[in-house]
């Protein structure tokens, strides 16, 4: 198992810097060789779920060396990034030909992956730092890819935030080692946890909460959003709102607040606070939306809120030391929703970029009766909508039953009822989507909307059976146990036994 | 002392990206901030009368592979010197992006003032 | 420019590009290495860029065969991590110092492979410097007709 753990970073690394080499009448081949690359990646991702390992690089031990570590937490989040990327590009193989620059939104595209990877891989601080660099400076080229003003207003945005962000992020890495002396996780936790928190630590960790709220725009942070995920490429949204500000913004967030810093109760309710007004603030700012994609990208915000209440939640219970088999159903619920909300919004952007190229616009009120021209976007459509609104059979449901379950056994009767409300509201929001997009009159100019072929439908179908599919992962016992519980029991453990060293 | 000094010219940088109107001056607030915590990360590995942490030929003995104690003592911490690098490294990578958006910005809207340039609404 | 300017520059140039070139090759002694020479090196392009204007440049170095050998700067520093998968069992073990090569300390041929992976981050680093500052050249002669080639910037491509 050891050798596959630096492939996650070198495969897409290496096939970024040779496809843009390949022009003219190389591009189908760069193509071709783009997504053998995610197809890669996303097998390499499924063969590793359920096992753990470290890997040091050149084989430094490690206080010395870089080192790459992998465990349940990482392999749920690996094939999140393997499952989603895979479809983006699966789409962008039709969907890109608007336009000109093919192999090089290629590159970009697996340069954010091997960004996103090494996030998720990464077992020292300062490491983590460069490869959310990589992953960040890649979307915000990405962003502004198609160059007209609004992208590139969109770009400037999201790229003095991030900016901004990555400071922060930068400060609280020194901060960290001028307190500990150490950049390596294991070490820096197993060093706190003897001395205790300090006050540099303590402003490390506020530095930490701020700068990857950003990056994962949790309610305080989030002006950035709604402008750059629309204005990116269709794929592109799916990949940032799928899966970046989850693997740059709440995985590691979870990763530091648990095994690093430790679960404390304030923490924890900072980490309530920034979810529940995350959900709430974002839905009731998305249901006024007129533009199909920067509703979805408030939708966005809203449902990330879910996956911070359910880990805020998890930490609340494991610092007051009630019952663990209480934090670990909400924390389950949280991850499982994690993977949800990425399968599910990414089928979002995809169908509203189906929807967009068939049309030429992304208005909601002038669309209308695509049912008829697109059947079978509509109903790849349907199925995210009731997913993300949490409808029985789809996997949203039960990500947000398991936290609602959660909330009423920790005690939460409030916290239970907004994470009902918010769903409602979420649902109504996209009936309206439905019935302004697809149903009603189809509008004259609209009358020869084709409905878009071959590997744009591909995608959305593939994502789509997953969005059914993926309920048996907590339904089936089996599946629940080699998929998302090891995840969720690296925080439980981490956060439940403050005196062991971390297993890395 | 010095830190604090450091903290400053990190809260000036923010105080420069947040409140100015210039893109520019926008992107500069962003280095400044950036170069505020390269400077904090240096003077975290410095020794008092420290030396650069370069070995010499003279400080080697070849023989038992031992290096001289005085430069052990000595030396700065080489760990943050790697980490600047680094990062001076990223930074340069997202300012030559940033200066790039901001031409195509100014090519397209004519303005460097972003209370002008406003197609997204909230 | 003067004719001063263009004649002094076009001498100091040669002496430039041979200072960066040091630096790389002795970045494993001294301080310095593949990213400062890789400035120094495109640095001498931008003195030319400077003084006699930047068609003369892109016609010396056109910005194609720049971002050529920015691709393969990269791809050489990947090559020898995954040399040193085959040959040492692990990425970037340092296969020549342990198995071929000795090399003596303070030798300039010493340290395995690290010249190598210096030599292949100066040209990265050297290729795409020069890359980004003609992209930015470009915007000012051509500020109404934009290229590509800004949004696809070869400078952000990674760490060096």
């Amino acid at each position: 198992m050891n050798a596959p753990l630096p492939m996650f970073v070198a495969i897409p690394l290496v096939a970024a810097f040779v496809l843009p080499v390949l022009k003219g009448g190389l591009k189908p081949v760069a193509t071709l060789l783009a997504n053998l690359v995610t197809l890669t990646l996303l097998a390499l991702a499924v063969m590793s779920v359920g096992k753990t390992g470290t890997y040091a690089m050149g084989n430094w031990t490690i206080p010395l060396g870089i080192n790459l570590v992998l465990d349940g937490l990482s392999s749920l989040l690996l094939l999140a990034i393997g499952v989603i990327s895979a479809a983006a590009m699966l789409f962008s193989v039709r969907y890109m030909e608007q336009y000109t620059a093919k192999p090089k939104y290629f590159s970009l595209f697996l340069l954010m992956v091997a960004g996103m990877n090494g996030v998720v891989l990464s077992g020292d601080i300062f490491n983590l730092y460069v490869f959310l660099e990589i992953a960040s400076i890649a979307s915000y080229a990405l962003v502004g890819f198609g160059g007209e003003h609004e992208e590139l207003e969109a770009s400037f945005k999201y790229m003095v935030l991030g900016s901004v962000a990555s400071a922060l992020v930068l400060f609280g890495v020194a901060l960290v080692y001028a307190n500990t002396g150490s950049l390596n996780m294991a070490q820096i936790s197993a060093t706190i946890r003897q001395i205790g928190m300090n006050i540099g630590l303590a402003f490390a960790l506020s530095l930490f909460v701020a700068g990857f709220g950003l990056k994962a725009a949790l309610v305080p942070f989030h002006a950035w959003l709604p402008d750059a995920h629309p204005s990116a490429p269709a794929p592109i949204s799916a990949m940032l709102s799928g899966v970046l500000i989850k693997a740059l913004g709440v995985y590691v967030l979870a990763r530091l607040i648990f095994t690093v810093f430790g679960v404390s109760v304030p923490v924890a309710w900072v980490l309530i606070a920034l979810g529940v007004s995350s959900m709430v603030i974002g839905v009731f700012l998305a249901v006024g939306q007129w533009d199909f994609k920067r509703l979805l990208a408030y939708h966005s915000i809203s449902q990330m809120g879910y996956v911070v209440l359910g880990v805020g939640l998890g930490a609340l219970i494991l610092a007051r030391e009630g019952d663990p088999l209480w934090a670990s159903l909400a924390i389950l619920g949280g991850l499982f929703h994690l993977l949800n909300h990425a399968v599910f919004k990414s089928l979002l952007f995809l169908a509203s970029g189906s929807v967009e190229m068939a049309t030429g616009t992304r208005q909601l009120k002038k669309m209308g009766g695509l049912v008829e021209r697109m059947p079978y976007t509509r109903a790849t459509c349907a199925i995210a909508s009731a997913s993300i609104a949490g409808v029985p059979p789809f996997n949203g449901f039960w990500s947000k039953l398991i936290l609602v379950l959660a909330a009423v056994q920790a005690g939460f009767y409030l916290l239970a009822a907004v994470t009902v409300i918010v769903s409602l509201v979420t649902l109504l929001s996209f009936l309206k989507v439905q019935r302004y997009v697809f149903l009603g009159q189809l509008p004259e100019d609209l009358e020869r909307t084709q409905e878009n072929g071959g590997f744009m439908l591909g995608a959305m179908a593939f994502l789509a059976v997953l969005c059914l599919a993926m309920s048996l992962l907590v339904l089936l016992p089996g599946l629940r146990e080699t998929v998302l519980q090891p995840a969720v029991d690296v925080l439980v453990q981490a956060g439940t036994a403050p005196a062991a060293v971390v297993a890395h | 002392m010095a830190y604090a000094l450091c903290f400053l010219l990190f809260m000036i940088g923010l105080y420069c990206a947040v409140v100015k109107k210039n893109m520019v001056k926008i992107v500069l607030g962003i280095v400044i901030m950036e170069y505020a915590v390269n400077l904090f990360l240096i003077m975290l590995g410095y020794v008092k009368g420290g030396v650069a942490p370069i070995i010499e030929r003279s400080q080697y003995d070849g023989a038992t592979k031992a290096i001289a104690s005085e430069f052990l003592n000595a030396s700065v911490d080489p760990l943050p010197q790697a980490l600047v690098l680094t990062s001076i490294v990223i930074s340069l990578g997202s300012l030559a992006l940033m200066i790039s958006i901001c031409i195509r910005t100014y090519a397209k809207y004519g303005t460097f003032d972003i209370t002008e340039i406003r197609r997204l609404r909230g | 420019m003067t004719v001063i300017v263009k004649t002094v520059s076009s001498w100091v140039k040669v002496l430039i590009f041979l200072f960066g070139i040091y630096i790389i090759l002795s970045g494993h002694l001294t301080p310095g290495g593949g990213f400062a020479g890789g400035v120094i090196l495109a640095s001498s392009y931008v003195l030319l860029m400077l003084a006699f204007g930047r068609s003369f440049v892109a016609s010396n170095l056109p910005g194609s065969l720049a971002s050529r050998l920015d691709c393969l700067g990269a791809f050489l520093f990947a090559l020898i991590a995954i040399l040193g998968l085959v040959c040492g069992g692990t990425f970037f073990v340092n296969f020549l110092y342990q198995e071929y090569f000795p090399g003596e300390p303070f030798a300039l041929v010493s340290a395995g492979t690290i010249p190598l992976s210096n030599m292949a981050i100066g040209i990265k680093v050297g290729a795409s410097l020069f890359l980004v500052i003609l992209t930015l050249a470009a915007f000012r002669a051509e500020s109404q007709q934009p290229t590509e080639q800004d949004l696809a910037d070869p400078g952000v491509r990674g760490k060096e």
